[in-house]
Parts: structure tokens; C-alpha cells; sequence
């Protein structure tokens, strides 16, 4: 193999599994340091710079970092990435001082953006400290989107939501709200220098089956069933509750009727247990709660008599694994199941939508009806046109909501300034800083906690039933937030290897717990990856391959996968071929 | 010296043994060696070795004289018995054990000044009496512990850290041993391990007594451009003879070597020894032969690495001796009591 480029910033930053699977690129290890230093205040902002809605996120974000986790392959259970964001701004102090200026002074500059939900917003957040005039057009009385509108408050409180949206409105921003836009032709000949579509993915998936006219007044659609207990327009659902699907909004859906009175409430999903969308942890308080979920039933029909709705029936399948590791579902020829209900919540996925985007105006639509855009710049067809969140590419989350806008803020920034949005955007950084600070001393704390992953302590069950309000989890108190803090591996301090100092003792290979290191002859990738201490199977991860050594020839293979980061290869090299040097990765944002 | 305390957390894929443990089941405690000390990768190799070979830890006794290489055995086998023992005295505990007990494994550690300055009187006579046990010197021409001082394998004319010259002739243990009746002899390097973890599994497999002097640098005082003991020095200047594997009962056997050069050597436990002769016609079963080849490699400046001499038919002190077969503290009251008849017929015999 070649020689490893660490001077590539993808090279470290992948590293940093977390950081590299976040889709806003949050330093996660460093939050987390700043956590056991206490240092909550710093902690939220590290945060804040990169995801927008720490304090959301910590409670609600889909955390593609968890499964991510060097610990998952280490010991087990991911570092409680997500929480311990929570921890910061649950902890923090007041923050004013760190927030970016906002210039009295304008540049002259009008931009539009189209729904208030955490796209737009984050795009607002970026925009507003470059001096931009950024008007907001929101159909609901509020800004938030979906997570005001769908998140229930036993998941998100609305003191914390308001808190990080009013944040960026009182930036400055203009707002219009209960302004449903119905053409954009219209917000194009106000003159807006550019326009940012940050409208989600508003329409709830309905399910047409025989009886499906008839049983109307029973059925509701997830997402506008949950915004309308958002908004007090419904505060109970009585009777035997079936919600369909197997992803978050069935969740919220059950979780919310167990809350509003419903006598019993069941989840019924088309496919396995092991393939439904819901989070793994959605997945364990809905039947924390005493929800049971019923899997591999069809829907078939609505059963209605007397003009109410009986029941529905379903088809019996079991799944067969295919040869290409794929589920089919096959019935299993016991006939159809009746279960009894007096009301169905579909919630079955989301729809992209935007019937008030006139045809003509050099934007393409896909057969899904999400816009083509560029995915690097999200510009559209039409170069003043950007998309962001859930209305670029369909339903993903509040995080991914967050990179699309910082995204889509450079974009914007450079359109404005009449530069390449492409040719003109501002690289990806590195900077290496080395970690030692004494003969055995670093600043950071290198020592391996083998410790299980903590549990969040939650409400009382029966207290947190009894009201849709109340926050279910409590989150991690400094104590707790402290000791989980400790988990992190410190996954960006990195082994940096220098050849040229290099003695090949092999102090290095005989002290490290993980058998990372080998001195081996060098081989193309798939042999070398045979050759090492350990075999390095997981080819996602990366081999860090050193030029030939002086002496042998050979070269240093580490095969980054299972590294602790514990510093005892740097501590026990005699030479200091091999330091620790924490990776700043630097990720263009519009004010960097 | 570190003080972070090394992970007990292992790579998920270490190989198990037939004991299901893992390499790092046979590790002791973190290492107060200098970092990059070779010693420490001697402990690694041993640990390895035992590893591979299934050894339970308990069925092993390390033992010890003085020195840096005399601490190591803390630093591996943590679950084995161990005797730290006076400057040069390890022979003589390492002797009185294994005459107790000659159903352990035994190993022992030392160092050049231990084996070959202080403890020579009592190294000769532990060859001489063919003790079961493998025997490694950790050689690194120095006293490392004591900080520098020439010790008594170092090279005429290669000088200490501050440049004096060594003014006297060195020992060759490896020779010594083989002259004076060891049955297994080999030379290595800790910065080999590829050579060396075989070597070390056959000496723990061998029955009789298998002396192994392994050229350790001692980073701290004899690692410098006038040593002839440094990673440098010994990297540019060695030369292996033959080399052994062992190969353990059912393995099938995977390497081809060049035909002529292999031989295999069937082992009491029924695995075999794969004697690979690397240099012409060196024939380590050949006494005379390999301390003639010795002395010319190293008239020659090489170091001579490898298997250096084999005696496939080995006999130990219990042999020689013809003590009785299991550990004393296993004979019962009627072997150590054999009655009055017995001691009569005894002194019956003296009259
Ligand atoms: C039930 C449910 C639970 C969820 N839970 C989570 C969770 O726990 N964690 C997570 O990360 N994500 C979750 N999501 C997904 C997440 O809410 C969305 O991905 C995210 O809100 C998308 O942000 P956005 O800014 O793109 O759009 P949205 O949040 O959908 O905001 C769009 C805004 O645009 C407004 N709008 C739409 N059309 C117009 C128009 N024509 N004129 C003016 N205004 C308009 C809407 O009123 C809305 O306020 C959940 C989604 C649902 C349905
Ligand atoms: C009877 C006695 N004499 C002298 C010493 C001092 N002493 C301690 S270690 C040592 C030399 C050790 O050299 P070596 O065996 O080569 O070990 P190394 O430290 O080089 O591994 C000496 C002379 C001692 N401890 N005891
Ligand atoms: S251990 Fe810490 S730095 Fe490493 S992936 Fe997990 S959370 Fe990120
Ligand atoms: S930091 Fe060094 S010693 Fe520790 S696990 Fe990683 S490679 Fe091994
Ligand atoms: S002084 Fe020399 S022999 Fe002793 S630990 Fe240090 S490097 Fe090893
Ligand atoms: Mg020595």
C-alpha cells in the first residue's frame, strides 16, 4: 500500500467516527471534554456552532453518531453522545457573550426563506452575523416546523424549543407568520436577492383500502393528528387505538393516545420487529409504556357498521430471508386477524409537496416530487432557488435539517457576492496539535474507563402517563453526565506516527491493549490486512501505513479500528516516533 | 515508565488457545522498564509462546537473579510462580526447584551481567547438570539496572555511551553452553520475533536443558554508534544458521521450504520440530561443528543467529540421577517411610 496522506483532512476526521457519521460534523470528543471539565457553557456552544438546537438535538436527534461509536466495536454500547449534548445546555451558563455579533448595518442584501422549521432557521442563524436581511414566511402562528408541530412535549418541552428558536429570531430576523405562501413566482417579484426553501415534507402517507371512505370519521393521519394535539385542538382519544406503521411517528402516535385516554392502544406493522424505521430507543419506551407492538400483519380493510368503525383485519405473513440477505414476507395461511378498534392512526410515512412552486421556473421535479438540486451546493435549477431539510431530498431529521443549511447558507453567501457556489467554497481544514505535555503527562485524559454505558433516569411511569406534558427522560445530572463523560475514547486526539524516528523495538507493538500496531512487509491492502496482530476485517475503518523504515524495509501498518486512543503507544516509544496530536477538523461554515 | 495502567479491553478478535485464553490472559503487570527496553519484547515473545503452546500459566515457575532483565518476569505470566532470587543465584534456585517439582515448566530470566560476570560459576554448573528448563539471557552487553557499566558479553573495542573502549575479550555464553553439555542452543534477537516465538516454543517443548541468549539493546546506556548491541548494529550484522518451528500435533504443515533443508524432528508430547537449515551445510546437530562456526561468524564480526545446536535425544538431571518420577510433594507417607525392613536391607548392604 501507499503511504497514508494524513494530511487529507478526511483522513482523521474519519477517525473520529462520531464526528465523521454526524451529517452536521459535530466534534463530539470535544464537547465531551469540555463536559468533564465542567465547562457546560463552552460545551453548548461547541454545539451550537455546528448542530444549531443542541438542546432539541439532546433530546430528539436521530444520533447517526450512537451506532457509529468506536465503544460499539471496543466494548458494546455507544458513549450517550446524544444525551450529554443534553447535559450542556441543560448545564449551561449564560451564553450572550458567545454569540455572534449582528451587524447594525446591513449588506444590502434580501433573502427569503420559506417555512420556519430548523432548515430555515439554521439557515437565518448562519446568514444574520454576515449582515443579511433574512425574511421568514411561516404558515403556523409559530416558528418551529415539525418540532413544534410533531416532536410531543414528553420528548421536547416547549421551554426548551422556544429557547433556541427565539435564539435566531431575535437575531434580527423578520418574521411573517400565519403567511402561507402560494406562489413563488410571487416572493420572486418581491425582489429577494435569494430564495430558501425550508417547507419539510408536510403530507402524511394515507392508506387506501376497502372500507377506507366509510370509516373517515375514525381515521387520522399521523403527523396531522399530532400537530393538532401540538396546537390543544385535540386533547383525548377515547377507545381502542390502532396505529399503523413501524417508524418514529407511529411511536409518537401511540405514545401520545396512551397519554390523551385512550383505553388501549396497539401498533400494528406490516413488516419484522428487527426492520422497522423507529429508533431502537423509540422502540423501547413505547413498550416501556405498555404498548405492544404486533408485527408482519398487512393492513386489509376497515370494518364499519352502524357508521362506526369495528375493526380491521389483517393478513398473516412471516418473513423469509432471501438470498440476497433481503426480507419477502410470505403468508403463513392462517386466516386474516380482526382486531378490534375505535380508531386508526395512519402513520405510514410522509409525502414531499409543493403544489405552490409554479412549474416554469427552471426547477425540475422528480417523480417523488422533490426538486433536483445540486447535493454539494442544494442550489436548484433555478440559481437563486436553494432547498434544505426534509423539502430537498424527503423526510430525514432535525439534524440533517442543520448540515443542509449550513450548506445551503454558503451557497447563498457566495450567489450574493456573485461567486462560483461551486468552484469558489471554502475547503475543509486540519490541524494537528500535539497532546504532550510532560514525560507522562497529556493533556487530555488518556486513561481507558471500561465502565457499562449509564442509564438516563426517567420520569415515574404512572406520573408521566397522566400528562402529554410532562418529559418523559430527566437527563443525566452533572454527576451522571460527569461519569458518562468518561466513556469517550478521545477518539480525535490521533496516533501520529513519524518514520524517520522510528527504532523498531516494537515497545509500541507489545503495549498496545488493541493489537492496533504491526511492523510488517508491506502488501497490497486485501493481504495486508491478513497480516497484521489482529486481523482488520472491518474495512470501513482504515489502515494508517507508514513509507518503508530505515532499517528493515518494512513498514508500520495500524489498523485504526479498535484503537483506545490511549496514548500508551507514544508513552512507551523511546524515540517519539509515534505522539498524540488532538485533529481540529476545520468545516467551512459561511462565517469561517 | 508509564503509569497508565495498560486496558484490560482486547481486540474482539484475539485468537483464542485450546484453553479459550486469549495473548493478553498471559500478560503480567505493566512494564517500569525504559520505553523501547528490548527486554520488554522478550517478555511479549515469551508471553506469545505461551500462548500458542496452550501452557497453563499455573504449571509454570519463573525464575530470577538481579537486573533489569531479572524483573521481567513481573511483566509476563502473572498467574505463574515466580522466585526473584540474588544476583547470579538464579541457577542454584532454578536447580533445587526443579529437582523438588519436575513437573513445571521452568523458566528462567537473566542478563549478561547477572549470567555472565556475577552468576558464571553458577551458570556452568546449571548446563553441566542439565536442568529441565529453558534459559534466557536478555543480553545487552551492559549492566542496565546499575547504569551503564561494560559487562562481561560486551565486544572487545565497542565502546560506552561517553565513548571508552571496552579493553576485554567478551564471553559467548551461547558457546559456553554448548560446550559445556547443553542439549538445545539458540541465539536470537528481541527485535525478531518472528525468529524468536519459535525459538522460544521449541526450548519450552525441548527436555532438557535449552539456553537461549537473546541480544536485548538497552536503549538507555548501550544503544549508541560505538555499540555492537544496538537495533542498529544487530539488525545490520546477523545472520541465522537454522531455524525451528514447532509444529503442534494435528496442524497440517503449511510453509514449503527448498528440499534438502528441512528436517523434521518428532517431539515426546507428538509434535514435531521443523529444523530449517538456512545456511548451506550448517548442521546444528553437529557439536563440534557449531561452536566452530560460532567462533569463525564472530572472528568475522556476524552475529549468528537461530538454532545454533539441537540434541534431538536430550537427557536431563532427573535422568542422570535416576530420581523418583513425579514431584516430591506428591510421594505419600509410604514412599518417604519405606519401614524398618527396608532400612535394614540398607544397611544389610554396607556390611
Ligand atoms: C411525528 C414526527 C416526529 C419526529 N421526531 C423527530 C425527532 O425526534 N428527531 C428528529 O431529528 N426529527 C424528527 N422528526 C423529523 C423532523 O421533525 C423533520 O425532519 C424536521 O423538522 C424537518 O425540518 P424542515 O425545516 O425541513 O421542515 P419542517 O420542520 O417540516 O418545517 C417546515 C415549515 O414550513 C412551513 N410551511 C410548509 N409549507 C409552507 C408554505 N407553503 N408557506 C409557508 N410555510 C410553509 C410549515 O408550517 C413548517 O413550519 C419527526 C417527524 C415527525 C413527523
Ligand atoms: C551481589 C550483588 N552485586 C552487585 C549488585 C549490583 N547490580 C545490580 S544489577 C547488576 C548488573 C545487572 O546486569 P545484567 O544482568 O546484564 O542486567 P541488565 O540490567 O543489563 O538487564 C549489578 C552489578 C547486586 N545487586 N548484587
Ligand atoms: S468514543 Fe467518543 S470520540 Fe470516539 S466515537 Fe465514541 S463518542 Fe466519538
Ligand atoms: S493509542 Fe496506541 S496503544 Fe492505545 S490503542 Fe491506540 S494504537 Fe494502541
Ligand atoms: S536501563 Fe537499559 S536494560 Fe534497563 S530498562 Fe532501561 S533500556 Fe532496559
Ligand atoms: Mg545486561
Amino acid at each position: 500500500m501507499k503511504p497514508t496522506d494524513i494530511k487529507n483532512p478526511d483522513y482523521f476526521h474519519k477517525v473520529v467516527d462520531c464526528q465523521w457519521a454526524c451529517p452536521a460534523h459535530t466534534p463530539v470528543p470535544e464537547y465531551i471534554r469540555l463536559i468533564s471539565q465542567e465547562r457546560y457553557t463552552e460545551a453548548y456552544m461547541v454545539n451550537w456552532d455546528s448542530n444549531v438546537f443542541p438542546g432539541i438535538l439532546g433530546r430528539t436527534c436521530d444520533r447517526p453518531c450512537e451506532p457509529a461509536c468506536r465503544r460499539v466495536r471496543t466494548e458494546e454500547k455507544p458513549v450517550a453522545i446524544c444525551r450529554l449534548k443534553r447535559v450542556a445546555a441543560d448545564h449551561k451558563g449564560d451564553i450572550r457573550d458567545y454569540l455572534p455579533r449582528i451587524p447594525e448595518q446591513k449588506n444590502g442584501k434580501k433573502i427569503a426563506l420559506i417555512g420556519a422549521g430548523p432548515a430555515s432557521l439554521a439557515v437565518a442563524r448562519d446568514l444574520m452575523p454576515m449582515g443579511y436581511e433574512v425574511h421568514v414566511f411561516e404558515r403556523d402562528a409559530k416558528a418551529g416546523g415539525m418540532m413544534r408541530s410533531q416532536i410531543p412535549a414528553f420528548r421536547l418541552p416547549m421551554d426548551v424549543l422556544e429557547e433556541e428558536v427565539n435564539l435566531i429570531l431575535d437575531m434580527g430576523v423578520v418574521c411573517h407568520f400565519g403567511a402561507e405562501i402560494t406562489s413563488m413566482q410571487a416572493i420572486l417579484d418581491q425582489g429577494f436577492d435569494a430564495v430558501f426553501v425550508g417547507t419539510g415534507a408536510p403530507r402524511g402517507r394515507d392508506l387506501d383500502l376497502p372500507g377506507r371512505a366509510d370509516a373517515e370519521p375514525f381515521i387520522h393521519l399521523g403527523i396531522d393528528w399530532l400537530a393538532s394535539v401540538a396546537f390543544g385542538h385535540t386533547e383525548k382519544i377515547e377507545g381502542k387505538v390502532v396505529v399503523l406503521g413501524g417508524g418514529n411517528t407511529a411511536m409518537d402516535c401511540c405514545r401520545t393516545s396512551r397519554r390523551l385516554g385512550a383505553e388501549s392502544v396497539q401498533v400494528v406493522v406490516r413488516s419484522a420487529f428487527e426492520v422497522m424505521k423507529a429508533s431502537e430507543w423509540e422502540k423501547e419506551e413505547a413498550i416501556a409504556e405498555g404498548i405492544p407492538i404486533i408485527n408482519n400483519r398487512p393492513p386489509k380493510s376497515f370494518v364499519v357498521e352502524d357508521g362506526k368503525l369495528r375493526g380491521m383485519y389483517f393478513e398473516c405473513v412471516e418473513p423469509v430471508r432471501q438470498g440476497d440477505g433481503r426480507l419477502k414476507y410470505e403468508p403463513t395461511g392462517e386466516p386474516d386477524v380482526f382486531i378490534e378498534c375505535d380508531h386508526v392512526l395512519i402513520a405510514i410515512g410522509q409525502d414531499n409537496h409543493c403544489p405552490w412552486i409554479e412549474r416554469d421556473l427552471g426547477i425540475e421535479f422528480d417523480r417523488w416530487d422533490c426538486p433536483v438540486l445540486d447535493k454539494e451546493t442544494l442550489q436548484s435549477g433555478n440559481p437563486k432557488i436553494f432547498f434544505g431539510g426534509d423539502a430537498a431530498f424527503g423526510p430525514e431529521n432535525i439534524i440533517w435539517a442543520s448540515a443542509h443549511a449550513h450548506k445551503a447558507a454558503i451557497s447563498i453567501h457566495l450567489f450574493c457576492q456573485g461567486r462560483d457556489v461551486k468552484a469558489d467554497r471554502p475547503p475543509e481544514g486540519l490541524n494537528l496539535v500535539s497532546q504532550k505535555m510532560g514525560m507522562h503527562e497529556w493533556s487530555y485524559d488518556s486513561e481507558h474507563d471500561p465502565a457499562p454505558r449509564y442509564h438516563v433516569p426517567h420520569a415515574d411511569l404512572a406520573h408521566s402517563l397522566a400528562n402529554v406534558k410532562i418529559e418523559v427522560e430527566l437527563g443525566f445530572d452533572r454527576h451522571l453526565g460527569a461519569k458518562e463523560a468518561q466513556r469517550c475514547l478521545n477518539c480525535d486526539v490521533q496516533t501520529v506516527f513519524t518514520e524517520k524516528l522510528c527504532i523498531e523495538c516494537d515497545a509500541c507493538v507489545d503495549i498496545c491493549p488493541m493489537d492496533c500496531i504491526t511492523f510488517t512487509e508491506n502488501a497490497e491492502e486485501s493481504d495486508l490486512r491478513q497480516m497484521l496482530m489482529a486481523p482488520a476485517d472491518n474495512l470501513a475503518q482504515d489502515l494508517y501505513v507508514s513509507d518503508a523504515l530505515v532499517d528493515t524495509g518494512r513498514v508500520m501498518v495500524k489498523d485504526e479500528d479498535v484503537c483506545l486512543h490511549c496514548g500508551l503507544c507514544a508513552e512507551r516509544c523511546p524515540t517519539g516516533a509515534w505522539d498524540m496530536q488532538k485533529s481540529i477538523i476545520n468545516l467551512p461554515q459561511v462565517h469561517a | 515508565m508509564t503509569y497508565v495502567a495498560k486496558p484490560r479491553t482486547h481486540h474482539p478478535k484475539l485468537p483464542r488457545n485450546e484453553l479459550g485464553l486469549t495473548r493478553r490472559d498471559y500478560e503480567g503487570a505493566v512494564s517500569t522498564l525504559c520505553a523501547g527496553c528490548g527486554h520488554d519484547s522478550v517478555s511479549a515473545a515469551i508471553i506469545q509462546a505461551c500462548h500458542e503452546l496452550s501452557i497453563p500459566a499455573h504449571r509454570v515457575a519463573k525464575l530470577s537473579g538481579i537486573g533489569c532483565s531479572s524483573k521481567t518476569p513481573t511483566y509476563f505470566l502473572g498467574k505463574s510462580h515466580g522466585f526473584n532470587s540474588v544476583h547470579g543465584r538464579m541457577p542454584s534456585v532454578a536447580t533445587g526447584a526443579n529437582m523438588a517439582n519436575r513437573e513445571l515448566y521452568y523458566i528462567g530470566i537473566s542478563g549478561d551481567g547477572d549470567t555472565a560476570s556475577i552468576g558464571l560459576g553458577q551458570f556452568a554448573h546449571i548446563v553441566r547438570r542439565r536442568i529441565n528448563m529453558t534459559y534466557v539471557v536478555d543480553n545487552n552487553g551492559t549492566y542496565g539496572l546499575t547504569k551503564g557499566q561494560f559487562s562481561a558479553t560486551n565486544d572487545k573495542g565497542s565502546t560506552s555511551k561517553k565513548g571508552a573502549p571496552n579493553l576485554y575479550e567478551p564471553i559467548d555464553l551461547a558457546m559456553m553452553a554448548i560446550q559445556i553439555g547443553a542439549t538445545f542452543v539458540a541465539r536470537s534477537f528481541s527485535g525478531d520475533k518472528a525468529q524468536l516465538v519459535p525459538l522460544l516454543k521449541a526450548a519450552l517443548k525441548h527436555e532438557g536443558f535449552a539456553f537461549l541468549d537473546v541480544i536485548s539493546p538497552c536503549v538507555a546506556f548501550n544503544n549508541h554508534n560505538g555499540s555492537t548491541k544496538s537495533y542498529d548494529y544487530v539488525r545490520a550484522h546477523t545472520e541465522a544458521m537454522a531455524v525451528a518451528d514447532l509444529i503442534p500435533i494435528h496442524d497440517e504443515i503449511r510453509i514449503d521450504y527448498a528440499p534438502g533443508t528441512v528436517e523434521d524432528v518428532a517431539m515426546p508430547d507428538g509434535s514435531t520440530l521443523r529444523l530449517h537449515k538456512l545456511h548451506g551445510d550448517y548442521d546444528p546437530r553437529d557439536r563440534v561443528g557449531a561452536m566452530d562456526t560460532l567462533m569463525r561468524r564472530a572472528q568475522a564480526g556476524e552475529i549468528a543467529t537461530g538454532l545454533l545446536y539441537l540434541d534431538d535425544d536430550p537427557s536431563d538431571c532427573h535422568e542422570i540421577l535416576n530420581t523418583v518420577d513425579g514431584p516430591l510433594a506428591s510421594l505419600g507417607e509410604a514412599e518417604l517411610c519405606p519401614g524398618s525392613q527396608r532400612l535394614e536391607d540398607i544397611n544389610a548392604a554396607f556390611r
